[in-house]
């Protein structure tokens, strides 16, 4: 007992003030790209042949987040002088169309469907679906369970069965073996639901994209409501997108 | 031992001339004569050379051999007389259509079409969904009953089938079906854009993208002559081993919530957490995702970075060895952990398990100590080998490699580490040739193989996550135990879905 009393002691308060105080990631971080588009054109043209993702349109200066892993390669490879990266980790978005951007992204609070802040602005229950990712994404999410993060404090928690849930969070590049199972679980969540895709590979297919085993996005099979890019997405941009578009 | 298998070194390339190719006979003679004396099977996988498929495998004892010879259709099973082949024989006939006869359990791995378009082994229409032509391992009787979990389980985890036989609260089979996360990886690397390979790679298995991304390199740096420096071996290892503390923590976490025992659950979950943001910190990526590359790693460690490092290692270490303490003598935990889920040495052989599930059984095997790589040839990997096989013994065994992980860190961190960062570049390939690498990743043995055609281009890439061998073991632990067990023993495991989903 009196080790537990000690070591509760000695673990301290560790829940986060976000979203009410503001967190600095360090500089390493890679998160909302800046794009520099006056940058010259054999720059630009370098950094679309080294990126794996192929995630450069070089005629539109854009970047694809979708496809994009935030390697960092582009950045690297023009010295900053094309794209860099910020430590803004607030970068989800409730149109696929948004994931193509020059740096700026529209204020996700705004496109929210209102409807949803009023449905489920107060509780929201989620269950994961596990569609052929590597387990990064999976545990990104899971981790807004623990105390840093303590994601039950606004109301949101992952449940076990899609019966209790109001919508459901899919990660990883629908693999053809899961497709039944992820449809069947679409189907026995109550309407009205919400879908919300995480990672790269449930938003374009990620690093697997040309495999005829998945699907090249969630949304060639199911209406999604959010989009959340990363591979995988930092927590506090999981965090970020839940509180933004429904609280 | 005389052996018709040629000699080979972890990370050496070799030219495919070089390897001894047997006649099928003679392979199979030689490949049961050596796992009959203890070896143990690191790779055995078919490929497809001008037309024709072959077999090779991989075996180690105390060297790594190989050997390869022309593949029958169809051929005797080595399971029958040997189980470490069991998953690698099922593996090759769902890739390659090549059966073995009398293989005791001749089932599908994960549900595709061969790469051949050949005459499917087990008559399954691949445009039909999931579940495909199978049974599942029943046993009979009035009071027998089945319990069927999955492929969506409970928790935010991957995707898998457990199906139980139970005789009441008492667990007499547990078969595990994967697949459902199956990528098509091994078949789409071969012509993928190179300056793709390190992406799909780290994406296999994301929780070990630091081993993934070694095994990919070291095997690319043996093919094409590059070495990395001396400064990026180092941040290699302190990646390794930064990946290896922090699931193992989680699972020591989630090990203690299993049994109710809060405290250390959510002490655990906040400090995996903090190993997590420690990879971050070097390279951007929680998951050490992008760091390491054929040639070295793609980021430096600056003294800035450095010294944040040793800051934040010395802070938890004593936090971490307190909430291991906690858990471990808190006597209501150890009269779960106790006896649960045991799997005998013998059985472990068996199976050939490997990693922290095979050293707590009783199998000193580490690759970082018995075929290291990098700069593991500098380092003393303690033997770290439990006799008891049970719950008690992998949470044991994970508490001591999170502090010998720990030490090895501080030791690398004291003092500057020299290194250049590296972009990917273009890279040309041996021709010809053959590598295999192996790394003993968080889980255990992590191999992959490369083998080239004769300009250069990848001819087969195979992946072995350590989890092939030991979902077996999975299985064997419950065996007799109560299925409400099942939770605490899948966690002391925590194995690997998408790892043999590829
Ligand atoms: S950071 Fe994104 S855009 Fe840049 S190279 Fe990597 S994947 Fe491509
Ligand atoms: S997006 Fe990246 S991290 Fe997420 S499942 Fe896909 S490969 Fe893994």
């Amino acid at each position: 007992m009196f080790n537990i009393l000690k070591n509760r002691l000695d673990q301290g308060y560790r829940t986060t003030g976000y979203p009410n105080e503001k967190i600095n990631l360090p500089s390493s971080y890679r998160g909302r790209p800046r794009i520099n588009r006056h940058a010259p054109a054999e720059v630009i043209a370098e950094c679309a042949a080294a990126c794996p993702q192929d995630a450069i349109d070089i005629s539109g200066k854009l970047i694809d987040m979708g496809r994009c892993v935030f390697c960092g390669t582009c950045e690297h490879i023009s010295k900053g002088e094309f794209i860099s990266f910020t430590q803004d980790f607030e970068i989800s978005v409730s149109e696929k169309k948004h994931l193509l951007t020059d740096g700026g992204l529209p204020a996700l609070a705004e496109h929210s469907k209102q409807h949803f802040k009023k449905l489920f602005g107060r509780s929201l229950q989620l269950r994961q679906v596990s569609a052929g990712g590597c387990n990064a994404c999976e545990a990104d999410l899971n981790v807004l369970a623990t105390p840093f993060f303590d994601l039950a404090r606004f109301g949101i928690n992952f449940v076990a069965s899609p019966r209790h849930a109001d919508g459901i969070v899919v990660t990883g590049p629908v693999s053809k073996n899961m497709k039944t199972a992820l449809l069947k679980t679409f189907e026995a969540t109550a309407s009205p639901k919400v879908v919300i895709a995480v990672g790269s590979c449930a938003l374009t297919g990620g690093p697997f994209r040309g495999s005829p085993e998945i699907a090249e996005g969630l949304d060639s099979i199911l209406p999604v409501d959010l989009f959340i890019p990363g591979c995988p997405p930092h927590p506090l941009t999981n965090l970020h997108a839940l509180l933004t578009f429904f609280k | 031992m005389k052996t018709d298998f040629l000699q080979i070194s972890n990370g050496e390339a070799i030219g495919r001339e070089k390897i001894p190719h047997l006649s099928f006979d003679n392979f199979y003679r030689n490949a049961l004569s050596i796992i009959r004396v203890g070896g143990k099977v690191v790779h055995y996988f078919a490929f497809s050379d001008k037309g024709k498929i072959k077999l090779m495998a991989v075996l180690r004892k105390d060297t790594l051999k190989v050997a390869s010879c022309d593949a029958p259709d169809v051929y005797p099973s080595m399971t029958s007389q040997c189980e470490p082949f069991h998953m690698f024989e099922r593996e090759i006939a769902e890739q390659y259509a090549i059966r073995p006869e009398g293989h005791p359990w001749l089932k599908m791995v994960r549900y595709h079409a061969n790469f051949l378009n050949r005459q499917d082994v087990f008559g399954n229409d691949y445009t039909r969904d999931i579940p495909g032509n199978f049974d599942y391992y029943a046993v009979e009787g009035q009071e027998v009953h089945e319990v069927a979990v999955g492929p969506v389980h409970a928790g935010v985890i991957e995707p898998g089938h457990f199906r139980f036989n139970c005789i009441g609260e008492r667990v007499l089979n547990l078969e595990i079906q994967l697949g459902y996360q199956h990528r098509g990886v091994e078949k789409m690397l071969p012509g993928v854009a190179p300056k793709r390979l390190p992406v799909i790679v780290e994406g296999i298995a994301g929780d070990t993208a630091v081993g993934y991304g070694l095994c990919m390199s070291q095997a690319v740096e043996a093919l094409s002559s590059l070495q990395a420096d001396p400064g990026a071996q180092i941040i290699r290892t302190i990646a390794l081993e930064l990946e290896r503390i922090a699931n193992h923590v989680g699972d020591l976490g989630a090990l203690s919530g299993d049994v109710a025992f809060l405290p250390p659950a959510n002490y655990f979950g906040r400090m995996r957490g903090d190993f997590l943001n420690m990879t971050l910190l070097i390279c951007g990526n929680r998951f050490g995702k992008g760091l390491v590359r054929p040639g070295g790693t793609r980021f430096a460690l600056t003294e800035e970075i450095r010294k944040a490092l040793n800051e934040r290692i010395s802070e938890l270490t004593p936090q971490v060895k307190h909430v291991i303490n906690l858990l471990l003598t808190n006597s209501s935990v150890q009269s779960r952990f106790d006896d649960c889920g045991a799997v005998t040495k013998a059985d472990a052989e068996k199976l050939g398990l490997v990693g922290p599930a095979g050293r707590a059984c009783g199998l000193p095997y580490d690759v970082r100590r018995c075929f290291p790589t990098g700069h593991y040839g500098q380092l003393n990997i303690p033997e770290n080998a439990k006799p008891t096989g049970d719950v008690h013994a992998r949470a044991t065994v994970r508490g001591e490699e999170i502090l010998q992980s720990l030490e090895i860190i501080t030791t690398l961190l004291s003092a500057p580490v020299k290194t250049r960062s590296i972009e990917n570049r273009k890279l040309s390939l041996a021709p010809s040739s053959f590598v295999v690498t192996l790394n003993e990743a968080w889980r255990g043995e992590l191999s992959h193989c490369i083998l080239t055609d004769a300009d250069g281009a990848i001819l087969r890439y195979k992946v072995k996550d350590p989890s092939f061998h030991n979902w077996n073991g999975l299985s064997m632990a419950l065996r007799d135990t109560e299925i409400s067990d099942f939770p605490l023993n899948n966690k002391s495991f925590n194995l690997s879905y998408c790892g043999v989903d590829l």
